[in-house]
């Protein structure tokens, strides 16, 4: 028996290898051969105008095209961002008008099908860290404008695209295929609630579409797909999510964790300047304003608010209204409740005893939706490794809170952030030294807090060489 | 040697000034160049708290200041004797890297008095000419207080200044300074809060029937937008403030007024370790082409340029004019020649007033400026100087600018430098003791001047400046008769015990004792080509695209902090420049 049954055991693992191989083959061979998605990458652009390619201009900052296709100090809409991946870091690549190595030679149809699909000129599927499945609600006269700025307007720069840092066999593109099969929805207009409201309508046009706010805001699932594109897709859309180790907050109607209690011309406000009489942004909401949001129009910024404030709650949650019992307390010197003390000294000099900070300089705490949400992740960094305001047009200056990482242990940021998020009427509960310590070595660690003009951004070897010796050497007496 | 593309305009220095030249100037879409000889800094990351707040690095190792190994001056008291280098900061902080002494001065932020302007007319008239010691040599600026007015009002809404009017239009204000000149609008902010010490000090000043007002502070005393846009944080009275960098973006300097906004413009471009050495010349002598500067690499790079604006330190303008071979140097002895000519200082006294335990002041709240209490009644010519000998006077100051553990540490007379008896003074007195201060003007001499050293070089083998000064009997009759008046208010508040430091007629001028950093002259501003090295709008009277800016142009030093006028002369050199010179380049004054 045993020596019949063993090579027969082998027979059938052979089989089932070979059979799979064939599979794998067969489906090799259909992302290949229909790789499907539509379009018509020979169809040609009408001649631009001047006033397309303005316009085109606009639609660019608007859908943040520079946030991942200009590199920190590298030539605009060049490429060579590394974003990392779950599979490895990808590289954002050259989409200025080079013929060799950037997009001048895309005709509208591919330029079409990489913005709107997924797929570059080569038929390859792009990956989704590109908001494809978002600009697919991108209309026609929008993507022709894109294509007539980017064609005619932005500078070509010679610059090879960076290959990914992936090992096989995950570095193989064809899989993409099913991805972008299963989970990218067809190019077509939004269905809009047939309200009326044409304010509304372009809203959710931005929001869903070149905004592509889900990007970040929406949950993703196992499988990386946004679980929501849309509000028609229930109230997940929009809820909050986690990115780079910052907890992105819910853009929905929650009274206490998202926007149901933020004013309308608050969120303009910060939209535009990154910055409130209550408030500010960090994480990767900084870049958004700095290269996106602030140039949006007044008009399309309301629209977005507009959209966004009309989303129902995910979550049921009461109002933080102000007690200013913490406030009496430590203005009399009351330091008894753990963690005050450690406040007093740490940051009460700018977020004041009373938690309202000073407005568009440093932010409130009292009332704060990011101190008042389930998952505390975003204070913990922010005290752990600081931030800097991002740099708007209205608002140039960029306030940075320094990093506390090598003054505070992890128990008393716990202690600090428990007394923030329960004093002033947050209710954001307690935190625990081990989710400090949780995060403490997550990246971004330890990013110099700089303006985005500083000289030394572009050169942090001159920054180290200022901490490591004051004086420069010297040179030879001159002649 | 290197050279460079052309600029339009070069700035030597990037402090207040060179900020303001070249924000003012960036809207003409001229391509401007500041050259900085030390490194990039900024609020973020370089003066964060708790960083920020360390007295040993910043207050005795001087971080913020120039490296004395590597260039100083040297000092001497006369012309007879043979001058030293000034090895170690006392007397003057010389401020370094992007921002210069604006990042470590304390906000003092000041207007002059309408007579400080055209002080030689003013006191010749008013007293005669032979009021003034023949060696005397005060002059006008060639500038009025009311032609200087926008200028001054703009350089306070820049910074953001807080303080109270004292004479709105003319109208003559409760509770602002009486004796100012007319202020069109009031200050940008409300004063910040009087710190204890200021407090006892007004009511006493009251009770001598003076007029006590909040010192004018380029602390901000709430969040300020200024006119760029820029937005300043609200002061919160940490006690760090001079000699330190400001963690709370509430004192005024160009990084946290006007840098978010200049350094975004496409023709602008800062060049940081690139020190200037010398402004070139073409054949005639009477056009600049260009300036040399010294690279971090310790190599020489020719800039090419039509517009030159030097706007480094007092000190360091006089030394690269004199380097550079512009203008006559200035000669002692016959008392002709220009560049080096009036260099002038400050002469402080305190009072340290020490209460018994019964009278609780926290010296830790203090703001460089924002808190204290001032009185003006015995500064410029808002007295009647003429029973009492003298030019000149100052401004009198009540309370504490912080209580730092090294340097703001008072105990009574009397008590032993170290050991158990000392640590008990220091103990017993730190919560009860705050100051009264004199801050008085020095006048102008034949024999006080800048020139070059014969001796001693600095690192690149350039020979270093030398100051010749001493005092002056006309500044030891004008400290004695302001230190008294701070000593009767001092004793009007009651004080448990007082204590004087003062100089007296015998001493010397004594680098080792700080006093302030408000150097003056060496390259004056002023009238005519004779007596002055530039013209009303600080360009150089001999080659007409040389702009000198800053405390060299004063032709004496007033009673006043420097800065306030600094900014507003700077503001109308560069509204002359952008309005008339840039569209018809050449001289804006005849001579």
């Amino acid at each position: 028996m045993n020596t019949y049954a063993k090579p027969r055991r082998g027979n059938t693992l052979w089989r089932v290898i070979v059979v799979l191989v064939v599979l794998l083959v067969i489906v090799w061979l259909l992302a290949m051969l229909f790789p499907g998605g539509g379009g018509d990458p020979t169809a040609k652009a009408a001649e631009a105008t001047p006033d397309q390619i303005k316009q085109g201009e606009y639609l660019a900052r608007l859908g943040d095209c520079a946030a991942c296709h200009t590199a920190p100090g590298g030539k605009a809409y060049a490429g060579g961002l590394p974003i990392a991946s779950p599979i490895g870091t990808i590289y954002s690549t050259n989409i200025t008008p080079d013929p060799d190595t950037g997009i001048g030679k895309y005709s509208y149809g591919q330029f079409e099908r990489a913005v709107r699909r997924g797929i570059n000129a080569d038929g390859h599927t792009l990956y989704p860290a590109m908001p494809y499945p978002s600009y697919a609600k991108v209309n026609d006269e929008d993507i022709q404008a894109l294509y007539a700025y980017f064609m005619h307007s932005v500078q070509p720069v010679k610059q090879d695209n960076h290959a990914e840092d992936i090992h096989w066999p995950l570095s193989m593109r064809w899989p993409l295929t099913y991805w972008r099969w299963l989970f990218a929805p067809k190019v077509s207009p939004i269905e809009t609630a047939a309200t009326g409201d044409a304010t509304m309508a372009r809203g959710q046009y931005l929001v869903e579409g070149l905004g592509h706010c889900g990007a970040c805001h929406t949950p993703r699932a196992f499988t990386l797909q946004e679980k929501a594109l849309g509000p028609k897709d229930g109230t997940v859309y929009l809820s909050g999510s986690v990115n780079d180790n910052w907890v992105t907050p819910s853009l929905r109607g929650e009274l206490a964790s998202g926007l149901g209690s933020v004013p309308d011309d608050e969120l303009i406000a910060l939209l535009k300047t990154g910055r409130t009489e209550r408030s500010a942004v960090f994480g990767g909401m900084s870049d958004v304003i700095e290269h996106s949001t602030q140039y949006m129009s007044d008009a399309d910024l309301a629209a977005m608010v507009h959209f966004l404030k009309s989303l129902p709650a995910a979550r049921q949650e009461q109002a933080v209204t102000y007690d200013a019992a913490r406030h009496t307390a430590l203005y009399s010197g009351n330091v008894s409740t753990p963690g005050a003390q450690l406040y007093i000294d740490n940051c009460a000099t700018c977020h004041r005893t009373d938690g309202h900070g000073y407005g568009q300089v440093y932010p409130a705490l009292a009332g704060n939706p990011v101190l008042n949400g389930e998952n505390p992740g975003s204070a913990v960094r922010l005290v752990l490794h600081g931030a800097t305001m991002p740099a708007g047009r209205d608002a140039p200056t960029q306030f940075s809170m320094p990093a506390f990482r090598e003054r505070l242990n992890n128990q008393q940021i716990a202690d600090i952030l428990t007394f923030v998020r329960s004093s002033w009427g947050n209710r954001g509960g307690a935190v625990t030294a081990g989710q400090v310590a949780d995060l403490r070595d997550k990246p971004p660690v330890g990013q110099p807090l700089m303006t985005s003009y500083d000289p030394r951004v572009r050169d942090p070897n001159e920054l180290k060489a200022d901490a490591e010796d004051q004086v420069p050497p010297t040179p030879p007496p001159s002649k | 040697m290197t050279r460079m593309k052309p600029v339009d305009v070069v700035l030597v220095g990037f402090g207040w000034t060179g900020a303001i030249i070249g924000m003012e100037l960036v809207d003409t879409g001229l391509k401007i160049l500041a050259l900085e000889r030390g490194a990039y800094r900024d609020t973020s990351p370089d003066f964060t708290y708790p960083h920020n707040a360390d007295e040993l690095a910043y207050g005795i190792r001087g971080e913020l200041f120039q490296p004395l190994a590597r260039e100083t001056v040297t000092i001497r008291h006369n012309l007879n004797e043979t001058a030293v280098p000034y090895r170690q900061y006392g007397s003057f902080l010389l401020g370094n890297n992007v921002g210069g002494a604006g990042i470590h001065w304390n906000g003092q932020h000041y207007r002059p008095s309408p007579e400080d302007l055209e002080f030689h007319s003013h006191i010749s008239k008013r007293y005669g000419q032979k009021f003034m010691p023949e060696d005397m040599q005060i002059q006008d600026y060639g500038v009025t207080y009311d032609e200087l007015e926008p200028f001054l009002d703009q350089f306070e809404y820049l910074c953001g200044t807080s303080g109270r009017a004292g004479n709105l239009n003319g109208e003559i204000k409760d509770g602002g300074n009486p004796f100012e000149g007319v202020r069109k609008r009031e200050y940008p902010n409300p004063p910040v809060a009087d710190n204890y010490g200021a407090k006892l000090f007004a009511d006493a000043a009251r009770s001598k029937g003076y007029k006590p007002f909040p010192q004018p502070s380029s602390n901000a005393s709430r969040p300020y937008t200024n006119p760029h846009g820029v937005r300043l944080g609200p002061c919160n009275l940490c006690g760090y403030c001079e000699r330190f960098g400001c963690f709370m973006y509430s004192k005024a300097s160009p990084q946290t007024t006007i840098l978010p906004v200049l350094m975004r413009k496409p023709n602008f471009e800062l060049r940081t370790n690139s020190h200037v050495i010398k402004i070139n010349l073409d054949s005639s002598g009477k056009r600049a082409t260009g300036v040399t500067y010294i690279d971090a690499q310790g190599q020489q790079v020719e800039q090419p340029a039509d517009l030159v604006i030097v706007s480094a330190f007092q000190m360091h303008n006089v030394r690269l004019m004199l380097m550079s071979g512009i203008g006559a140097p200035y000669d002692p002895k016959t008392g002709k020649g220009v560049i080096g000519k009036n260099y002038a200082y400050q002469m402080m006294s305190n009072v340290n007033v020490f209460f018994d335990k019964d009278v609780a002041i926290n010296p830790f709240i203090g703001a460089g400026s924002g808190g204290n209490q001032i009185i003006d009644e015995f500064n410029s010519d808002h007295f009647d100087h003429g029973p009492h000998g003298f030019v000149g006077g100052g401004y009198i100051l009540g309370g504490q600018t912080g209580g730092r553990p090294i340097q703001q540490l008072l105990v009574p007379p009397g008590t032993p430098a170290w050991g158990e008896k000392w640590k008990r003074a220091a103990k017993d007195s730190y919560l009860h003791t705050t100051g009264v201060q004199s801050h008085g003007s020095v006048m102008a001499y034949r024999d006080r001047y800048l020139d070059l050293d014969p001796t001693y070089k600095d690192a690149f083998g350039l020979p270093l400046l030398r100051i010749t000064f001493d005092w002056h009997d006309n500044e030891y009759k004008m400290t004695q008769f302001l230190t008294d008046r701070a000593q009767e208010i001092a004793d009007a508040m009651k004080p448990r015990q007082t204590s004087q430091t003062i100089r007296k007629p015998g001493g010397h001028y004594d680098v080792r004792q700080y006093q302030t950093t408000h150097t003056t002259g060496g390259v004056i501003q002023g009238t005519s080509p004779e007596t002055s090295a530039l013209n009303r709008f600080q360009q150089n009277w001999d080659v007409h695209n040389v702009f000198v800016t800053g405390a060299s142009a004063f032709p004496q030093n007033l009673g006043y902090n420097p800065t306030g006028l600094i900014g507003g002369l700077t503001y109308m050199s560069v509204k002359a420049i952008r309005e008339t010179y840039l569209k018809n380049p050449g001289p804006l004054v005849q001579a």
